[in-house]
């Protein structure tokens, strides 16, 4: 199925990025172009394929449930933009 | 150049061993280079300081009689990709402004504990997505290599910096990370050796994340033998990425130099693809009379879905990304910019912090995995993988490597106006086996009609990097491929 713009609209918003209103025509076509090629893909026989869930052989390791590193609030919160008595800040949302 | 920086790892490891030269003057000649060089834009952070003190710590180490193994002392590019403590790591997005991780990569702390000397962080398509390097940004790299008509070309991509730093001899070798030919296809392009290790070798540990499940870091040498080096120290078993392999690493340098008879060698008929230039065929054709002249044997196999790899990638990658690059929201670290509110603020920053080819995969991926759809696009996409996967465990029943172009093209001009699929194509002989997970390398192997160099890919069984390295060992020699010296390239014009 093809996208039109409120589609792009409603999936950028999913992502939380913000476009302007005139990208969306553009965007519309260029993933339309990407996700036609795509549909390609319907004309495998994937009957009783199970789909990959790990590329290798491998079992997911088990681990004692205890903490390894914590208690380090200074080094998480060197890099955020804003921070105030060891928290991130961000923009009021309860009034 | 000086003849410093012409040496191969291998032959620098014996002059330090014999102690005829310092870290200190290898190291000194390379930041020389490097400062010589600034108009290819290989580098987004240069860090002489941090270099110039790993190479005074090695030079102590081996007075004392303490030095490492071959990769102490050894000025080494660092992709910038990999979280370093205490130096900008950008991923090349304006997302990341100002990062400076607390925090050291698995694979960056297995190569400075092998005592090797970065010498910065290598410049990539932002967030590793691309295949020209024409993303970052911190602006395109340069090939050092040209066709003598004027126009600068692309590295390839996305490990472009890393890969323009070692074909320019600033570097002698450099980490690249490998998504869909990130590390092969960029090799290809500058006349290099890159190799991307099975799927778990390496630890992801302190690697910006692409995509999960593809995502592996590797070596980018001039040499075979290089990368065997490099790749022994970067590897290894990590308790912080749960992907990663509780194996024992072998010395992968043991591998050159096997004897090549009884190799078997498969070549699929289904890489011979539309738009591919008759010179990328005939020079495959060399590549397997090469290795039937060593003593190998040469055998067609069927890799019937290959045709389906691409897009298969281009659900599965942008839909890991998509989940991967959701952290990034003004919030813990980075870029933030101000909005009315709490979700305008998320919207805003990661509307001017991500480039546009970042955007365009982050709402593909947004798609694929949305309600409704999830299971047409994204479930099919990986049964298809399982299929993918499926053709070469059959093939490797009955050969041991395979062998195949790395690029369907040489290095292509910057600012040649590719659409998103075009672009994509560029990938199709190096994807198949990311989305299978399995070891492989391109060899650099011969030139273009243009004077560009073109490289050959050899795909492995999982774990057996040692028969790759060894047959691309066996396409080296018979190659006789000579890295020409470039002149420095000291602006950009």
């Amino acid at each position: 199925m093809a996208l039109d713009k409120d589609d792009v609209q409603k999936v950028a918003y999913l992502a939380r990025i913000k476009v302007p209103e005139e990208k969306l025509d553009g965007l519309a076509q260029e993933i339309n172009g990407i996700i036609g090629w795509v549909e390609q893909l319907a004309e495998v026989n994937t009957d009783g394929v199970a789909p990959m869930t790990s590329v290798t052989e491998m079992t997911a390791p088990m681990r004692t449930d205890v903490v390894t590193v914590g208690n380090d609030a200074d080094g998480i919160l060197k890099n955020a933009p804003d921070s105030e008595d060891g928290f991130f800040t961000v923009p009021k949302v309860v009034e | 150049m000086s003849d410093l920086t012409n040496l191969t790892i291998a032959e620098a490891r014996d002059r330090l061993a014999a102690k005829e030269i310092s870290s200190r003057e290898l190291t000194d000649a390379h930041i020389v280079a490097i400062e010589a060089n600034r108009g290819l834009n290989a580098f987004i952070t240069e860090t002489p300081e941090i270099a110039r003190c790993r190479a005074d710590e090695s030079d102590a180490r081996r007075a004392a009689g303490d030095a490492r193994g071959a990769l102490d002392g050894i000025p080494i590019a660092i992709k910038d990709l990999f979280c370093t403590e205490g130096v900008l790591t950008t991923a090349a997005s304006h997302i990341l402004d100002g990062f400076h991780p607390v925090y050291e990569s698995t694979v960056s702390q297995n190569l400075r504990d092998a005592g090797s000397v970065m010498l910065g962080k290598a410049n990539l398509d932002e967030f590793a997505m691309g295949s020209a390097n024409i993303t970052s940004y911190y602006g395109p790299v340069i090939n050092p290599w040209n066709a003598g008509d004027g126009k600068d070309r692309v590295p390839g991509g996305s490990s472009g910096g890393s890969a323009s730093a070692v074909a320019a001899r600033i570097a002698m070798a450099a980490t690249g990370t490998d998504t869909g030919g990130s590390i092969r296809q960029p090799a290809s392009f500058t006349g290099i050796v890159g190799l991307k290790p099975t799927y778990g070798r390496c630890s992801r540990w302190g690697i910006v994340a692409f995509a999960s499940s593809l995502d592996q870091a590797g070596p980018m040498t001039r040499t075979v033998r290089d990368a065997a080096i490099m790749l022994t120290a970067m590897a290894g078993h990590d308790a912080k990425d749960s992907t990663s392999a509780p194996r024992e690493v072998p010395n992968f340098e043991a591998a050159l130099g096997r004897d090549p008879r009884g190799l078997r060698v498969g070549i699929p008929a289904e890489y011979i693809v539309d738009g591919m230039s008759e010179e990328i065929q005939v020079l495959w054709n060399q590549g397997k009379a090469w290795l039937e002249e060593a003593g190998a044997t040469c055998v067609p196999v069927s890799l019937p879905h290959t045709k389906y790899a691409l897009p298969t990638y281009y659900v599965v990658a942008p839909a890991e990304a998509s989940s991967n690059l959701a952290r990034y929201d003004g919030v813990r670290y980075g870029l933030r910019v101000d909005g009315d509110s709490l979700e305008d603020m998320y919207m805003n920053t990661r509307a001017e912090g991500f480039g546009d080819e970042v955007q365009r995969r982050i709402l593909i991926g947004t798609y694929v995995l949305s309600a409704g759809y999830y299971d047409a696009y994204y479930l099919k996409a990986q049964r298809v993988r399982t299929l993918i996967a499926n053709d070469f465990k059959s093939a490797f029943e009955d050969v041991d490597v395979i062998l195949t172009p790395t690029s369907p093209s040489a290095a292509f001009a910057i600012g040649e106006d590719l659409d998103p699929i075009s672009m994509y194509l560029n990938d199709v002989f190096t994807v198949p086996a990311s989305l299978a997970g399995l070891p492989s390398m391109s060899v650099p192997a011969g030139l273009s009609s243009e004077g560009l160099p073109l490289g050959l890919h050899l795909i492995g069984k999982p774990w057996d990097e040692e028969t790759v390295l060894a047959a691309g060992d066996m396409i080296e020699r018979a190659a006789g491929f000579a890295l020409p010296t470039f002149n420095a390239r000291g602006h950009k014009s």
